[in-house]
């Protein structure tokens, strides 16, 4: 069933509220719980930082929403607190980190089938490619550098195999742009799924950047280096997708329906109950938030939120195992370059990101260095060795 | 807060899916299947970075030595004072920290309704009092060399590090009991070993009467490690039957 922003007012305001126990909860259970529970909380912690992030530019911009936005704000703040502070203490910078490309790539895949534009779909299935090599690195990287098994965290819902190598995902800036949709023509999807996925890379690149330098090894500070590179790419890459003719009411009413929606598709698959209640609160809070937005946006703009999005959002993306997607997208696909806004043929690649490649790479390549060679197995490379003994 | 562990919905292992596992295995195009890496490729990286590596950091220089530190600091002329200084430091922060450390493990051993035989607050709260002796005296030692008990050596700083892991165990509220006594079990060992060290370096620098109190602290120490030893190995084989 999909959800509809006009249903419910929400939760006011006012009554969004928090203590710092409500902020502090248990964590999830990195052992019992599944997988995609912790990719949900993942996910809503990129789109509630999202949300800060944009709220203060946004306010930058706007005298008048200072204060609007920062009620909202605050609020979003501490809701990213309290998703965030689910990942239990056990779960090491490089399991999280291995956990945030399985968001990439299973949120990616899923959002890739569903996006009705053929080109922003392209878009999504080139950096699912890249995000579906940097988990095969950085799994080389656990395995190889800590001696441990990165499909305790994966659970066997997504492959550790390579993808379009990171080595060459290096490109100019002028090759990461690309074609914006149209704000008045492109399905709410488009939209939806564009906003989720800068939110999804965003945090991720800004994870790389903290937790890079927290490593020891040499081996692994330059492997973060490398894949928190091609993140900002990324960035790069999806936000072109987004109209750049968008208001900034309109962009802060788009940000509060896909927070609203991206709770919804988490309410309705979470598996761990206490979880789930957290996500049908922090719907509540969204409803709440929109109407608060679209009250604003109508009194300024003198336009129906409708225009911007219907009140009937499309269904929630489902979360699941995407292997048969993947694979084949990687069959297909793997070889494709990005060339200005366009995607070509390898022979066609861009000879200015070749050139800017070649001198990032030319003391070496981390990526590359790291998983030579590599091939998971259950246990971990370690076990075809004693195995063989 | 439970005292040991259980059988339950672990899911973590390949046992519960081997189609997935067969199918991640099988049809694997661009992985390499070759012989897996020698390492060379990452012993490189390491070496080059080895090779290029500058300290964590230095001894701070002493400040001026007054009065009765001058005995002890006089002693180590010809030697070099900032071995034991480092050795200092990075035993007082060792200290402190099992201060606080100790303080964790006694909250956590109230929350839990299970008790040990043989295990109690008082115990804990005597061995927390005996590390901020420890503490103390060692900051002491550090003054009577002219060295200032408030810096960070780079023994310090890289024991802090070891400790890092051993400290989020004792702090975490899910960590229960016999998994926060095998943390406590382990900075013990390490702690043992370092104060044995410690003696022998002591004699070594002619402070006599320095080797002298840290052969008692060894002595509470020892104590605290089969203490730690006993009730873990309580707790483990305590569940087993």
């Amino acid at each position: 069933m999909a959800l509809s922003l006009l249903d419910s007012r929400g939760t006011p305001l006012e009554q969004q509220r928090f203590t710092w126990k409500d902020l502090v909860q248990k964590p999830i259970s990195k052992l019992d719980d599944d997988a995609f529970t912790r990719v949900r909380v993942i996910l809503m912690n990129g789109i509630e930082s999202e949300a800060v992030r944009f709220s203060h530019l946004c306010a930058r911009m706007n005298r008048d929403l200072q204060v609007p936005l920062a009620r909202v704000r605050r609020i979003d703040h501490h809701q990213e607190t309290m998703v965030n502070w689910l990942l239990g203490p056990d779960h090491s910078p490089i399991e999280t980190t291995v956990a945030y490309e399985q968001v990439a790539i299973e949120v990616t895949a899923a959002l890739a089938q569903q996006e009705p534009d053929p080109y922003v779909a392209q878009a999504l299935r080139f950096a699912l490619l890249e995000d579906f090599d940097h988990l095969y690195r950085y799994s080389a990287l656990m395995d190889r550098i800590e001696g441990m098994d990165p499909n305790n965290i994966l659970q066997t819902y997504t492959d550790i195999m390579a993808g379009r190598p990171t080595a060459v995902e290096h490109r100019m800036p002028e090759d990461d742009v690309r074609k914006p949709y149209e704000r008045g023509k492109a399905h709410p999807l488009t939209k939806l799924n564009a906003m989720t996925l800068v939110a999804g890379e965003y945090q991720t690149r800004d994870y790389y950047m903290h937790f890079g330098p927290t490593f020891a090894d040499p081996v692994a500070r330059q492997v973060y280096a490398e894949i928190a590179s091609i993140e900002e790419q990324h960035v790069t890459h999806y936000e072109s997708l987004i109209d750049p003719n968008e208001t900034w009411l309109e962009k802060w009413l788009l940000h509060e329906a896909n927070e609203a929606w991206n709770y919804y598709g988490c309410a309705q698959q979470e598996t761990n109950p206490r979880i789930k209640a957290i996500w049908e609160r922090m719907l509540d809070y969204e409803l709440g938030q929109f109407q608060f937005a679209a009250d604003i946006f109508k009194n300024v703009e003198r336009r129906d939120p409708a225009e911007v999005i219907p009140a009937q959002l499309p269904d929630p993306f489902p979360y699941k195992s995407n292997r048969d997607f993947v694979r084949q997208a990687l069959r297909n696909e793997v070889d494709l370059r990005a060339k200005g806004t366009e995607f070509v043929p390898l022979a066609e690649d861009s000879q200015a990101s070749q050139q800017y490649r070649n001198h990032m790479n030319s003391e070496g390549s981390p990526t590359e260095t790291v998983a030579a060679g590599y091939q998971w197995v259950p246990g971990g490379e370690l076990w075809r060795r004693v195995a063989n003994v | 807060m439970e005292t040991g562990t259980k059988m339950g919905m672990n899911k973590t292992g390949v046992q519960t899916s081997p189609i997935d596992v067969d199918r991640m295995l099988s049809d694997s195009p661009r992985s390499a299947k070759t012989t897996a890496s020698d390492g060379a490729g990452i012993a490189a990286v390491r070496t080059s970075y080895i090779t290029e590596a500058e300290a964590v950091g230095t001894i701070p220089m002493p400040g001026t030595v007054k009065g009765a530190a001058k005995t002890a600091a006089k002693k180590l002329t010809g030697r070099r004072p900032e071995v034991l200084i480092d050795a200092l430091g990075a035993r007082l922060a060792f200290e402190r920290s099992g201060v606080r450390l100790y303080e964790a493990v006694l909250t956590k051993y109230q929350a839990t309704p299970e008790k040990l035989p043989g295990m109690s607050a008082e115990q804990l709260t005597h061995f927390r009092d005996e590390e901020a002796q420890h503490y103390k005296m060692l900051a002491d030692c550090l003054q009577s060399l002219g060295a200032d008990p408030t810096a960070q050596t780079p023994g310090a700083d890289i024991t802090g590090v070891e400790s890092m892991g051993l400290m989020k165990v004792i702090e975490d509220p899910r960590a229960n009991l016999q998994q926060t006594l095998h943390a406590l079990l382990v900075l013990e060992l390490a702690d043992n070993g370092s104060w044995e060290l410690l003696i022998k370096l002591a004699e070594d620098m002619g402070q006599d009467r320095m080797a002298q109190a840290f052969r008692q602290a060894l002595q509470n120490e020892n104590e605290h490690l089969m203490h730690v030893r006993q009730w873990h190995e309580q707790c483990v084989r305590g569940q087993a039957t």
